[in-house]
């Protein structure tokens, strides 16, 4: 069984967010970067247990710099194969897609791993893209994957409820919470990482189509208004002439 | 033209269907030019989306199109898109929209952003949308420079404008592939308003003490007529199902009303819930950070305050 987990990389979830002062530009001074969660913790670690049970690669694939080498080399100690970096900078969803495809598309992977959005742009977009462009079905916010010869058994997040639904290989699928459980990398996973296959590939051309012109932070919140815990009738009067939410 | 598809869940439109329509004649009043709707599949009363705005409604009938899958309703959308000439194409951000945005993107060639919150700004012929980023925790301005721009609406936005009248439904001629993924059941919650739909929400956490206390919490949503929710060290405890988990790896949520009752308000919670227009904090703890991100705080014990804010929410509707 052969694997492509997509994987991109994000501020930590406790970063505090901020920009340049034009606002053109995310500011990562002080930042942490770790690998999106939902990429590693989801998508990945499902992608490993399946090889571990099943035989098979789990190749990992980034679109970006250098600078995302430290998080695909944790990807490689929590367990994958191989990896593969598409030197280039991710600015919009569909060139990072095209990139990952393009890849792929001669490689004949079984499934496609991503998770189901990134914790930065939250587009949720990449996993769809990627599927289009090799032409197979996609599965999106899956919170199991089974598998069976070359047929899997999914259950699919949807508003208030689950779809469970079967699929056959090859297909692209995004990853959410209840695939998996979280892996620490250990002393052996790290030091093997470091002879792990690592290739880096030139980018195809294409265009950036939709791309962020200017971040702002959403206004601050004025202050708690705090309310008598015995008065809760003017908390009501509140949230009804004020708020005018009830 | 304005090409909106309108989702529809068993039949029947949600409110996102009609938040979609709505977005789509005003961008196309921006634009001088007009809002026609899609369907796909049995809709019941498609005619109604004229009310919103749609000066046409369309609807393709096809056997492959009776349940959700990505690759056919992106083919069927693209087709439908080309042959209207549409250069905006508008979705629902919901599961099924997020699915097939970028699907259609990749199928069209056209730039495409995902959770808009915004009208397009339109001036000097450019095409530029908001949407939240970070986790709502930063706006991005997205500029679309492809010929055909795709966005997908975020829910709770675009207040609903009723403008027109309802309109007759035209099938439209379209070849949909076969789906090559099988549905083998589908679970909802019944009578409930699905947490991302959600308009007013009442969520808890570790200071509940235990799953047993959870009944003042669901008087007080039921009283308000809002969906419960619960914070992650809730739901990995299993004290609530994990669907109502909402947060940064849970559900996020944008509901008019959020209230919080017993969670701190660590930034991996606030990064599901910070979309919220008004946020109400009760916590015992004056120092809890959700305060700091809160509209309305009650500083007290939860077990007191959560019955007597009920009973003041029944005094309240029975007015």
């Amino acid at each position: 069984m052969k694997i492509l987990v997509c994987i991109s990389k994000t501020p930590d979830t406790t970063s505090k967010i901020s920009f340049t002062a034009d606002g053109a530009k995310f500011n990562d001074a002080g930042i942490s970067f770790i690998m999106n969660p939902y990429d590693e913790w989801y998508a990945l670690v499902r992608a490993c247990e399946l090889v571990e049970k099943n035989g098979g690669t789990v190749t990992l694939i980034n679109v970006g710099g250098a600078d995302n080498d430290q998080t695909i080399r944790k990807g490689l100690a929590i367990g994958a194969t191989d990896a593969v970096r598409i030197d280039a900078e991710p600015k919009s969803a569909l060139f990072i897609a095209k990139q990952i495809a393009e890849y792929a598309k001669s490689q004949n992977y079984d499934i496609v791993f991503c998770g189901k959005e990134s914790i930065d742009y939250n587009g949720s977009e990449v996993g769809a893209m990627v599927a289009e462009y090799l032409d197979q079905p996609f599965v999106s916010y899956a919170s199991k994957l089974d598998i069976n010869g070359n047929t899997a058994t999914l259950e699919r997040d949807i508003e208030g409820g689950v779809e469970i639904l079967e699929v056959q290989t090859p297909f692209v699928v995004s990853a959410a919470k209840g695939m998996a459980e979280q892996r620490i990398p250990n002393m052996m996973g790290i030091m093997k990482a470091k002879s792990k296959p690592f290739q880096v590939v030139a980018p195809v051309e294409f265009p950036d189509l939709a791309v962020p012109v200017k971040f702002t932070l959403p206004k601050e919140k004025t202050g708690v208004k705090l309310v008598s815990p015995d008065d809760m009738d003017e908390l009501v009067r509140l949230l009804h002439e004020e708020a005018k939410v009830i | 033209m304005i090409l909106v598809f309108a989702e529809a869940t068993s039949g029947h439109f949600k409110k996102a269907a009609f938040e979609a329509v709505t977005y789509g004649i005003q961008t196309a009043n921006l634009l001088g030019s007009q809002c026609v709707a899609l369907t796909l599949g049995k809709v019941e009363n498609a005619g109604q989306l004229g009310v919103y705005g749609a000066s046409k409604v369309y609807n393709v009938a096809n056997e492959h199109l009776a349940n959700f899958d990505s690759q056919v309703y992106a083919a069927v959308i693209a087709q439908a898109a080309e042959k209207l000439g549409a250069t905006v194409v508008v979705l629902s951000h919901t599961s099924t929209g997020k699915s097939l945005l970028g699907r259609l993107a990749a199928r069209l060639k056209a730039g495409s952003v995902a959770g808009v919150k915004s009208l397009p700004d339109v001036s000097g012929g450019g095409f530029k949308v908001n949407k939240g980023v970070y986790s709502g925790k930063a706006i991005a301005t997205y500029e679309i420079s492809s010929p055909i721009k795709l966005v997908s609406l975020a829910g709770n936005e675009i207040p609903l404008q009723s403008t027109g009248n309802e309109v007759a439904v035209e099938s439209l001629d379209v070849t949909a592939p076969s789906s090559r993924v099988k549905v083998l059941d589908v679970k909802r919650e019944e009578g409930i308003v699905p947490l991302p739909e959600a308009v007013t929400v009442v969520s808890a956490g570790r200071g509940m003490k235990g799953p047993e206390n959870w009944g003042i919490v669901e008087d007080l949503a039921k009283a308000l007529g809002a969906t419960t929710a619960c914070s992650r060290p809730v739901a990995d405890a299993d004290w609530r199902p994990h669907h109502e988990h909402v947060g940064q790896t849970g559900v996020a949520i944008r509901p008019n009303l959020y209230i919080a009752i017993g969670i701190s308000g660590a930034i991996q919670h606030l990064a599901g819930v910070n979309q919220s227009k008004v946020i109400v904090v009760i916590n015992k703890d004056p120092e809890a950070p959700f305060f700091k991100a809160a509209d309305y705080g009650v500083v007290g014990d939860l077990f007191e305050v959560v019955p007597k804010l009920t009973e003041a929410v029944k005094k309240f509707k029975a007015s």
